[in-house]
């Protein structure tokens, strides 16, 4: 059994059976449900909107060089520098280099999920550098030493009180249960971090091509905060974030903010559009932009998955069971499900799925075995339910089966029928 | 009509009255009904496992059971989603995708059949029970059915169709997934099983047995007083 999938059955495992937590969540989930529906409902045409976004990303990236060439063409115009990483570990290498180039200490960060995706944290920490998160979610699951649990709300899961209990044990402030005074804490906490950050690394929403703008949308006004007070401003964007026109933010935008987090528009809507000039007061000295593929280019190549580059991290599909009419870009999720099923089944075939599969094969090319086999199957059904037989007896821990009958269907038409 | 049924295997074999009452609405609304019994599973399990080199075997050998049928017609929402959508897909660009494209335009699920090709909504049933209804995901999400099996269950006398909390929300079934990962199988019916006895009910209805296992299979583990029934069921009742 790989890591992965050794961790996730014991994830799985345990958030399962814990009772509490599941109600918790689902109830932070039943708040979003009720604004998302009430959002979309003040939509002309939620489909059409729907139909119009995902045209928008199609667009961009079924054209993705040329897009991409156009909106670096004038970024660069607009005197920012772009870096081009292939992988994760080339991303972390240029971000490296410039904090390094820099002579820099004190790094603040605003939410960034391709930060997660090549795990720069870690090796930003590991260099040496003091790196804070200033989105309040990230904060908190920062000092908690733990991943985002969700990328639209990363401390979801986390009660009032362990934040509180979390900033008395950091920041040594006295315990709350007030929302308002807890972000009052991370607020005074985070305003001096960002005077003292050399450098401020964000993400991007969206990547303008026809003005070479960065689209950033947030609720707290940190990413503001992290782009604009530190002398050097990193963005870390993937590069199927870039959109032809900057009317394609008028659907993409409003629809980011419904399908993510129930709300009509997100609170600060802000396009950078690059370093400070000439006879500006402020703004950063520098601006860099590292674009990362990190197999994006091995999905463009993929016609049947290639959609999922149209996917513009509302984080919609975490908060449902996952399937297509979720997703507000359209892309073919539950489809995908099912092709990456086929792929993974190909790539490393496990040895008890093709032996069980290809007997069920024997058996069911042949009706009378499947009759027979069904006949003794029912037969001994309720033997069956008591030994330890290993899918059956996943099944009998938590749910009954009906009671077999004795004769099968066909063997009851043959008699009606005959 | 001439129909053939298409009855999924572990119908076949677990809950025959569903075919059975699939045929008997059928034969009340005047229409033929024929049984091919060289049929067995469709090889949804191995398409669903990602084992499409075997399910390519089982779809091949289903094109030849219901060769020359005039229509298919199944009690499963997904069943028949795998005969329609997933065939199709399955055999593209081998000898046999003409075929598989032309049974899928064949095929229907129950419910689909009668409200959408035979324009029928009331089959003359009787059923004096409080129901609610369940969506399966194939259903609902590949062939795009909800008010049909509603239109059928709002025709019956005397039945009460009550809306649960949850009625678009997943059983957590997926086949070989309840067994394979049985703690979030579990986890998603305890959400969808809670919602329904909540109904009151005395019955959960659904289109798709096999969804029919798994909250039937765990509301008689809880004890709840809410029974499973397949809508063919419900609409074979006539006293």
């Amino acid at each position: 059994m790989s890591d992965s999938k050794a961790i996730f059955l014991k994830d799985a495992t345990v958030n399962a059976a814990d009772g509490d937590q599941r109600a918790f969540i689902r109830k932070a989930l039943g708040g979003y449900y009720l604004n998302r529906d009430l959002q979309k409902a003040r939509y002309r045409d939620w489909e059409r909107a729907r139909d119009a976004a995902s045209m928008a990303k199609w667009s961009a990236v079924n054209d993705l060089a040329n897009v991409l060439e156009k909106f670096v063409g004038n970024f660069e115009r607009n005197g920012g520098v772009v870096h081009w990483a292939r992988d994760a570990a080339e991303a972390r290498a240029i971000i490296l280099r410039i904090a390094e180039d820099s002579k820099a200490k004190a790094i603040v960060k605003s939410k960034c999920m391709t930060s997660e995706e090549i795990h720069l944290n870690d090796a930003l920490e590991k260099a040496g550098y003091g790196v804070v998160e200033s989105d309040l979610g990230e904060f908190i699951q920062q000092l908690r030493g733990e991943a985002p649990y969700h990328f639209v709300f990363p401390c979801m899961h986390v009660k009032r009180e362990a934040i509180s209990e979390l900033f008395t044990k950091h920041l040594g402030t006295a315990p709350t249960d007030s929302p308002e005074e807890l972000t009052m804490i991370a607020r005074r906490h985070l305003r001096q971090l960002y005077v003292d950050a050399d450098i401020g690394i964000t993400g991007a929403n969206f990547l303008v091509a026809e003005t070479g703008q960065i689209s950033i949308t947030e609720n707290e006004g940190n990413a503001r905060l992290t782009a604009a007070l530190p002398r050097i401003h990193i963005a870390l964007s993937g590069i199927e974030k870039v959109v032809n026109h900057l009317d394609d933010l008028s659907v993409l935008l409003p629809m980011l903010a419904t399908a993510g987090a129930g709300q009509p528009m997100t609170c600060y809507n802000t396009l950078y559009s690059g370093p400070r000039k000439k006879g500006e007061c402020d703004g950063p000295e520098q601006f860099h932009l590292v674009l990362l593929d990190n197999a994006r280019t091995r999905l463009l190549a993929d016609p049947e998955q290639r959609d999922a580059l149209h996917c513009i991290r509302c984080g919609a599909c975490l908060n449902v069971c996952a399937c297509t009419d979720a997703c507000p870009v359209r892309i073919d999720l539950h489809h995908h499900l099912l092709h990456n099923r086929r792929n993974a089944a190909k790539e490393s075939p496990t040895l008890f799925d093709r032996v069980f599969h290809h007997g069920f094969n024997f058996v069911i090319k042949r009706p009378w075995l499947f009759a027979t086999g069904g006949r003794i199957f029912r037969a001994t059904l309720p033997l069956l339910q008591k030994l330890p037989v290993p899918y059956m007896r996943a099944w009998m821990k938590t749910r009954d089966l009906p009671k077999a009958p004795a004769r099968s269907f066909r063997d009851q038409w043959k008699n009606e029928n005959v | 009509v001439r129909v053939s049924l298409f009855v999924p295997c572990f119908v076949d074999q677990l809950t025959p009255q569903v075919g059975l009452a699939t045929a008997k609405v059928l034969k009340r609304l005047g229409h033929e009904v024929e049984f091919r019994s060289e049929q067995t599973c469709c090889g949804q399990p191995s398409f669903n496992s990602g084992q499409w080199d075997v399910a390519r075997e089982a779809a091949i050998r289903a094109l030849g059971v219901f060769r020359g049928a005039e229509v298919v017609v199944g009690p499963s929402g997904s069943c028949v989603a795998m005969m329609r959508q997933f065939y199709p897909e399955l055999l593209k660009g081998t000898p046999h995708a003409a075929e598989a494209d032309d049974l899928a335009s064949r095929t229907f699920e129950f419910s689909e059949f009668l409200v959408k090709k035979l324009g029928v909504t009331d089959v003359g049933a009787k059923f004096a029970k409080k129901v609610t209804y369940h969506d399966g995901c194939h259903a609902l999400r590949e062939l795009r059915l909800k008010e049909e099996p509603r239109q059928l269950l709002r025709a019956v006398k005397g039945l009460e169709l009550i809306e649960s909390e949850e009625g678009e929300t997943c059983c957590g079934f997926g086949g070989l997934f309840s067994a394979k990962f049985p703690m979030i199988s579990t986890a998603m019916v305890q959400v969808k099983g809670g919602a329904l006895a909540r109904t009151g009910a005395d019955y959960v209805v659904s289109s798709d047995p096999s969804c029919l296992l798994q909250v039937g299979g765990w509301l008689s583990r809880e004890g709840k007083p809410i029974l499973p029934l397949h809508i063919a069921e419900v609409l074979a009742h006539d006293a």
